[in-house]
């Protein structure tokens, strides 16, 4: 029989919750992401920094993982749980959409990540959001922090970075902005981000899902994060 | 029962709370870097294995066979690396039997991946996969945890600092073969002189598309003992003495029982 890990210990003085559970040389996606409904869809956004302690593992990381033609997500905490949750719910996508001969809604997604993010909530240190578009309903953005709740919310960010910027955000946020317009919220709100979070920084990728699909924005430190802008 | 056994945990705390040292393992303080260049990839690895402070062995290898176009170069714990990679090499052959097909970098790398990440770092394997396939050449980094990540180079280990600094500021995109393989042993050499975990020899491993995998071990040796200067050894009778007393080897027979080397006694010679 596999006991469990040290969360939960009785101690004389009550039950102590680990929440800083990260293992010791685990690799660490001490982020910042974002993702926001706009008029025609939504725009995912994130840096790309991962660090195992004081190190920078990869400085060029990929945090925004595609799990449906128009439904992905931005990845924070660990990077092996993350990108465990997030390769079991790809799978289930695509088998859902070859059983229903259907692509499956935002909603669908987010419910999928949510089972498996309360479920294994002792064993997980993931913070995900979920942004996708689907015809029916457009594009929509969900959140689910640590315990694993689930948010819809029309925009959201997260991550170490994301203290920073919880003022800009609600300073600058609007409703049904153009897509130029929601390019340069995330984009700022980001930069603004890695200035100030230590655990943040490299480029700043961007996707940007519509009825047209997904399209890849890339945005480098060296021209102070301005270009080269979309790269597919 | 599969999987490990975790019913000594609290026993096992207990007394290493109460000052029992924990048993050593024998991990290999690396440096192991890959790097993917035109036609192919190219991965390179030190040679040193420690035990604590101690060199455990001066060329052990570090670069592991998956299948003939994909190796492994592992970090960390020396028998999950060698293990871990054994297994998965079993099941890639499977694989390819029931597919038909040659394995891919990717399939390697997600069952490398998935393993680990049920072990939950309790394996403590950190390896670089590389391999070609029918989509070119692959170049992973997969950590004990089980995340990976995919980048045109790379490093780990405890020398992987000093590999990724020559790498920050000597790779170039479009790179040729012998551009990549003195690269990656430019890396390795980092390691081996800046890294008190790493030492000893480079081996390389060079996979190609169309070409059979080359695997260049002992590609430098950076650290070959050279000819001593001077003989320090002393002369016979370099010490005085004052009498001498000869026991015969019959003199002996009357108290042990003295056997003689079978077969021919200039094949038994040990070296001082």
């Amino acid at each position: 029989m596999v006991g469990h890990g040290m969360t939960g210990m009785l101690g004389e003085d009550g039950i102590h919750v680990d929440m800083n559970h990260l293992k010791k040389g685990e690799v660490n996606l001490g982020t910042s992401i974002m993702a926001i409904n706009f008029k025609d869809g939504v725009i995912l956004g994130a840096d790309s920094r991962t660090t195992t302690g004081a190190y920078i593992a990869n400085r060029v990381t990929d945090k925004l993982t595609q799990v449906h033609d128009t439904i992905w997500c931005c990845r924070s905490g660990s990077a092996a749980d993350t990108q465990a949750v997030a390769d079991i719910v790809s799978y289930h996508l695509n088998m859902y959409s070859i059983t229903n001969n259907e692509a499956p809604s935002t909603q669908v997604a987010a419910a999928l990540f949510q089972e498996l993010c309360y479920e294994n909530k002792d064993m997980l240190s993931a913070g995900i959001i979920i942004a996708g578009y689907d015809p029916r309903h457009g594009g929509q953005v969900y959140s689910i922090p640590l315990g694993g709740s689930l948010h819809k919310q029309p925009y959201s960010i997260g991550g170490s970075g994301s203290t920073y910027i919880y003022g800009y955000c609600d300073a600058n946020w609007k409703e049904n902005m153009t897509e130029e317009e929601g390019i340069q919220f995330v984009r700022s709100a980001l930069q603004e981000a890695i200035k100030w979070d230590g655990s943040s920084g490299g480029v700043i990728r961007l996707v940007v899902l519509t009825s047209k699909g997904a399209q890849r924005h890339l945005y480098l430190p060296d021209t102070g994060y301005t270009g080269p802008g979309v790269t597919n | 029962m599969a999987g490990f056994d975790f019913t000594n945990y609290n026993r096992n705390a207990a007394l290493h709370a109460k000052g029992v040292p924990l048993p050593k393992a024998t991990s290999t303080g690396t440096t192991i870097v890959g790097c993917i260049f035109d036609n192919g990839v190219v991965i390179a690895a030190d040679t040193r294995a420690t035990s604590g402070p101690i060199v455990a062995d001066k060329n052990c290898e570090k670069l592991h066979y998956i299948s003939p176009k994909i190796w492994c170069a592992g970090a960390g714990t020396a028998a999950d690396t060698e293990f871990t990679t054994a297994l998965i090499s079993s099941n890639v052959e499977l694989h390819a039997l029931s597919t038909g097909r040659p394995p891919r970098v990717i399939t390697c790398m997600t069952m490398l991946k998935q393993w680990l990440f049920r072990h939950q770092g309790h394996i403590g394997a950190y390896l670089v996969v590389a391999g070609t396939d029918v989509s070119g050449p692959g170049l992973y980094t997969v950590h004990a945890h089980g995340s990976t990540d995919k980048l045109p180079y790379v490093t780990m280990g405890s020398g992987s600092l000093a590999a990724m600094s020559v790498f920050e500021s000597m790779w170039k995109a479009q790179l040729n073969r012998e551009e990549a393989v003195a690269l990656c042993a430019e890396a390795i050499k980092a390691g081996i002189f800046n890294d008190l975990g790493s030492g000893s020899n480079v081996d390389v491993c060079v996979i190609e598309n169309d070409k059979p995998t080359q695997l260049l071990r002992n590609y430098l040796r950076p650290n070959e003992r050279g000819q001593k200067e001077r003989n320090y050894r002393f002369p016979k009778g370099t010490t005085a003495y004052l009498n001498q007393k000869i026991i015969s080897k019959e003199d002996m027979r009357k108290y042990v029982t003295v056997e003689e080397a079978s077969g021919d006694p200039n094949l038994m010679e040990v070296d001082m």
